[in-house]
């Protein structure tokens, strides 16, 4: 029988919900790491019970940790985040040139084959790797340095490295996106890099189709056909079908095309899911109503699902990292808000459940599947 | 014998109580009792003083004898008193944040 673990991430700890395969029951443990901000939790492909951990804090900077046990203990691992030579500078918000400074890790992304491999994408945006379970980081510096850092911009939550998507047909290929530089790509396991942007717009920066300084929120991918990629970017909902040379918009019917999570469907990948947010200046759902939009038709056709969700008065958020999909058939689809609700969906979207109610803000949810 | 005594976050994140005893050998500064408490408690690097410019975080505090000596340099001498034992070494976080 199948089980189902979801990692939230919060801003006062972490917390696990566990399930057997019908969904319907849901066990909640933590706070874990208790009154701490966790960024992002991630299990490991290649053996679910590691799984790291990012604590991050005003007070006392970074740490990450790591269980062997599938979250019941956990044991702090390194937390030395150094950039590689010279730092040098990007944009500051005034524009004016700013030292690279590390600040925390938004995402971690173990490896699809060895547990103690994992990236971390960090603030200020740099990509990190560790290759011992996380005790040594080291940084692969050619993203930063390949050559249009110095122009790269935070957008308002800092200068994030957010996304890191693993290509699993091809090893050497790995996809980050940063906010607010835009999406790179690497063909040669990260030792260098290039924008892939071409045919974003984006109206907040003089050049609306530049190389670099777009507001990328998040991209998705089907592991079955990776040069498929699905952005939510700061506005428009984007879609490449050759590995990011090239974007069009495919927010078709969508009430507001802003948002920051997609995904997509376990089995069927031209199945996409959003959240629709009124606008970059109300960080709320349109008309007080939280609806998750599908596409199954790889976009510009989407249709509302919003059984099991409120209707009215509704202002929450979901954040970038909080929306994830189970790959049991029906595909479960799960998201958390920054109100605290952690909703699930055991049918694909159509109808909702709330597994947690009151938690802490919700900055990341993931999801494991486990036989 | 050294005392120091940690923040909340601090005791949970070392798996200690609230004040620790470190022996130090030679001059007592924020730096040697720093590295001491470093090197008995790993997990306390870079959480305390950044990991790059080893430069004390922001939001912390160093007190001691009812002074605030977060401003120190790192190798002036600390109070008699805490060089003794007689009072501690403290790191306070501010009071902030929601």
């Amino acid at each position: 029988m199948s089980k189902i673990r979801v990692l939230a991430g919060t801003r006062k700890g972490a917390f696990i919900l566990s399930s057997d395969g019908k969904r319907n029951q849901w066990e909640v443990r933590g706070p874990y790491f208790g009154g701490w901000e966790i960024f992002h939790l991630k299990g490991s492909p290649a053996d679910p019970n590691r799984i790291y951990a990012s604590q991050a804090s005003d007070w006392f900077g970074q740490v990450i940790h790591r269980s062997d046990d599938g979250g019941q203990t956990w044991e702090t691992v390194g937390n030395r985040f150094a950039y590689e030579g010279e730092a040098g500078t990007h944009q500051g918000y005034d524009g004016t040139p700013h030292p690279w400074e590390f600040k925390r890790v938004w995402h971690l992304e173990p490896s699809l084959s060895d547990p103690d491999t994992v990236y971390a994408g960090v603030e200020d945006a740099a990509l990190f790797r560790s290759t011992d379970g996380g005790q040594s980081w080291q940084e692969l510096p050619g993203l930063r340095e390949h050559g249009s850092g110095p122009k790269w911009q935070p957008g308002a939550g800092g200068l994030c490295l957010h996304t890191i998507l693993l290509d699993p047909g091809n090893p050497d290929r790995i996809f980050i996106a940063i906010s607010a530089a835009g999406a790179f790509r690497t063909d040669d396991g990260g030792k260098t890099w290039r924008p892939i942007n071409r045919g974003l717009k984006s109206e907040y920066i003089p050049g609306q189709d530049a190389e670099v300084g777009h507001c990328v929120h998040r991209i998705a991918m089907h592991p079955s056909r990776p040069e498929v990629l699905f952005m939510q970017k700061h506005w428009d909902v984007m879609r490449s079908d050759d590995a990011g040379e090239s974007w069009r918009e495919v927010s078709g019917n969508l009430p507001s095309d802003f948002g920051f999570v997609i995904d997509v469907h376990a089995h069927e990948p031209e199945t996409v899911y959003v959240v629709p947010i009124k606008s970059d200046s109300e960080h709320y759902p349109p008309d007080g109503k939280l609806r998750v939009y599908r596409s199954r038709t790889g976009g510009n056709e989407w249709e509302a699902l919003t059984r099991g969700l409120p209707q009215q008065d509704c202002y929450v958020n979901v954040l970038r990292d909080a929306m994830a999909v189970d790959s049991l058939d029906p595909c479960g689809v799960y998201f958390g808000t920054t109100g605290g609700q952690l909703y699930a969906s055991a049918d694909a979207g159509d109808s909702w459940v709330t597994i947690a109610r009151d938690l802490p803000r919700i900055l990341s949810v993931e999801v494991q599947t486990l036989t | 014998m050294i005392r120091v005594i940690l923040p909340f976050h601090l005791r949970t994140l070392a798996r200690t109580g609230a004040e620790v005893e470190l022996e130090i050998a030679g001059p007592v500064t924020q730096r040697s009792v720093l590295d001491a408490l470093e090197a008995r408690y790993p997990t306390l690097r870079g959480t305390i003083r950044d990991h790059v410019s080893r430069q004390r975080r922001p939001y912390l505090r160093f007190f001691a004898c009812e002074e605030d000596l977060s401003h120190q340099p790192p190798d002036a001498l600390l109070p008699a008193e805490v060089a003794s034992g007689k009072e501690p070494f403290l790191v306070i976080g501010a009071i902030a944040g929601g």
